[in-house]
């Protein structure tokens, strides 16, 4: 087959953001290498239809995208299954689906670790902030920190550590995507990066949370009936039987039985703890996630979207894990997609690849093109609510809030979100291109150690304790953003392996065990010190706000539809 | 809606009202308690398995029968998943249910 013919590639390559964590453990997937292949027509023309496909809804949108709360929040009319697909489609980035399938076809067990630690921060959200969030919120996270705190100060850090993470995770997906389109579509970097960022201005300008929503859900579809005709096609292979799959891939692979059991990605028990505190309270802090607590009518919806979204990620990861197993038995088995000859593991293209090829073993040329396609509408939907969170840290939280002190009209406050969604694009394509050749693991692993340690303390403080004072809370936050960006830049991911010295000063990968709890100790010291008449009216406005966040009094009917 | 932050006297008034509630008590107790257990359930599965990763992963690749090669992982690893599945849809039932209705009656009665 034509592609094949040319890819000989080196390294681990793009899908390496969500190898996030193996990246930075197992120090260093470099995501520059990936080498461009032949044009793939079958993937470009699926893709084709996916774009006019979703432009087509985004036309649609747009005619119905009029007051800030379509903007940001679709009115509010995502029933509670749309919106756990959309969130869904959110979760699953290109990046989980082949990287963590191509995790388990290097490694084996290693790979379901990391699945498992994207996962269990899903029901922690819905049991202690969904229901709140739902209920103080209006279209941010800021807007729950902000409740009875200083307007001015605390949005403005909200908004800050809100714009730091999607930043951060938009160079991630930039990257990833333009190494993703070299190798599956035959494009250049540049084009593909520009493509990219057209797509999603137009769909978040124009179509704004309707027509996101509308991406992701149906990427979401394509995603999940892709992943499972494959690993219904590796099952079958095996006449539906774990064993027998098993059996084949400690035959196949080069770690025999190691493969069975937990092996050298997670050695270090402080490593491991942090990285499952960054995934884990990451998640919760994510403010293109938190978002989607606003696109449904109610509390109720809202838990509703929570269940369903964590019951189709679970089942997704499931999937990957079968696909990665099935890689290592009808992949690695087969001298067409490998670069140097059975007994090897390493394919065409990078490692990555494992699902890619798997997809050709069980469907063929015009399976694998839809795949493709597939993996890179997959990076559109994401970049696209990353944007509009962006754009509505941006609009909603510092520009009305903030410089208008709330006297901003409707109109103005959307016209602002949409400048901000074509800057951002903006930046988010110059990023790409600044960032082609770095590691991005440190990228990805400060976006998740910010979220983690700067919004996940103080947005569980304003909803939970009464005595958080704005004083607490920006210091506190601080104290996480800054100690969570320095300890990433002083480990090994960055000190070593971008600036080139000897020896990393934090000698672990993740910050997240100790930045966490710093800044849940430093918002509790500044607040108790802080004795201010305001800090007391703070306090005092504590009882108001958890009748509120407890039963949503006053927040139904909240966004004006 | 009213203004953020700031909430008008009418929502004061009823707020008040709730606070004498004895039914928002019970809410409030009730549904901290199962959201704080869950969580903690949640919290000690994963955390109990990344521990035994950190400190014991020889146990996970234990072999469930002499006569395969299934290790025990397997099943630990898809059951945390499943977990966390699960625990949230305990939750949703009983708050889609039981608590949403305890709630529509507080409010009700503080109009």
């Amino acid at each position: 087959m034509k592609m094949t013919k040319t890819a000989i590639a080196s390294t681990l390559a793009f899908g390496g953001m969500a190898l996030l964590a193996t990246a930075a453990l197992a120090a260093g997937a470099d995501m520059g290498n990936a080498q461009k292949q032949e044009t793939n027509w079958h993937a470009i023309i699926m893709f084709v239809i996916f774009v006019g496909a979703t432009l087509g809804i985004t036309y649609w949108a747009a005619g119905r995208t009029k007051t800030a709360a379509d903007f940001y929040a679709a009115g509010g009319g995502i029933t509670g299954f749309q919106n756990g697909l959309a969130i869904a489609g959110d979760y699953m980035s290109a990046a989980s689906f082949l990287g963590i399938s191509a995790l388990v076809y290097g490694s084996g067990y290693d790979g379901l670790i990391f699945s498992v630690g994207w996962l269990v921060g899903w029901p922690i959200i819905l049991f202690l902030i969904a229901e709140r969030l739902r209920n103080l919120g209006k279209y941010t996270f800021a807007d729950v920190c902000g409740y009875r705190l200083a307007r001015t100060p605390i949005r403005t850090f909200a908004a800050t550590g809100s714009l730091i993470v999607v930043i951060f995770y938009l160079i991630g997906q930039m990257v990833g995507a333009g190494q993703l389109i070299k190798l599956l579509f035959g494009m250049d970097y540049l084009y593909a990066v520009i493509v990219v960022g057209a797509l999603m201005m137009i769909y978040v300008t124009f179509g704004g949370m309707v027509a996101t929503t509308w991406v992701q859900i149906i990427k979401a579809c394509l995603l999940l009936g892709g992943a499972t005709f494959i690993a219904l096609g590796v099952m079958y292979n095996f006449g539906f039987s774990f064993e027998k799959l098993f059996v084949k891939a400690i035959e196949v692979h080069p770690k025999k039985v190691a493969i069975m059991a937990p092996g050298a990605l997670v050695t270090n028990p402080v490593d491991a703890i942090s990285l499952g505190m960054a995934l884990m309270f990451g998640t919760a802090g994510l403010p293109h996630i938190l978002m989607r607590f606003f696109t449904v009518p109610d509390a109720r919806e809202a838990r509703k979207s929570v269940f369903y979204a964590t019951g189709f990620i679970g089942y997704f990861y499931i999937l990957t894990f079968i696909i990665g197993f099935g890689a290592i038995t009808l992949v690695a088995t087969n001298p067409e997609y490998l670069a140097k000859g059975l007994g090897s593991l390493d394919l065409k293209g990078g490692n990555n690849m494992a699902a890619v090829w798997l997809a050709h073993a069980i469907g063929g040329n015009l399976f694998l093109g839809f795949i493709s396609a597939v993996a890179f509408a997959t990076i559109l939907a994401v970049v696209s609510g990353l944007t509009l969170a962006g754009a509505s840290a941006i609009s909603h939280d510092l520009y009305a809030s903030v410089i208008m002190h709330g006297q901003a009209t409707e109109g103005k406050e959307v016209t602002v979100s949409k400048i901000s969604s074509i800057a951002l694009g903006i930046v988010a394509v110059l990023l790409g291109l600044i960032f082609e050749k770095q590691n991005v693991a440190f990228i990805v692993a400060l976006t998740f150690s910010v979220a983690a340690s700067a919004n996940f303390p103080v947005l569980i403080l304003s909803m939970f304790w009464g005595g958080l004072t704005t004083r607490g809370a920006v210091l506190g936050g601080m104290i996480g953003l800054l100690m969570s960006v320095i300890m990433v830049v002083l480990s090994k991911a960055v000190w070593v392996q971008s600036f080139g010295f000897k020896e990393a000063l934090f000698p672990f990968a993740y910050p997240a065990l100790f930045s966490v709890p710093a800044a849940f100790f430093f918002s509790w010291l500044f607040s108790i010190m802080d004795n201010s008449p305001q800090a007391q009216a703070e306090r005092a406005a504590y009882e108001a706000q958890s009748i509120r966040s407890e039963t949503g009094l006053g927040a139904e009917g909240a966004a004006s539809h | 809606m009213s203004s953020h932050g700031k909430p008008s006297a009418a929502n004061l008034a009823s707020a008040e009202h709730i606070r004498n509630n004895p039914k928002f008590k019970e809410l409030v107790a009730k549904r901290n308690a199962f959201a704080w257990t869950l969580s903690v359930i949640m919290l000690a599965i994963y955390f109990g398995f990344i521990l035994i990763i950190a400190f014991n992963k020889a146990w996970l690749g234990t072999l469930l029968s002499s006569a395969g090669v299934t290790t025990i992982g397997f099943p630990i690893g898809v059951g945390v998943i499943l977990s966390a599945i699960a625990l949230t849809g305990i939750y949703v039932y009983r708050a889609n249910g039981e608590f949403d209705e305890m709630n529509r009656q507080i409010i009700e009665e503080s109009r």
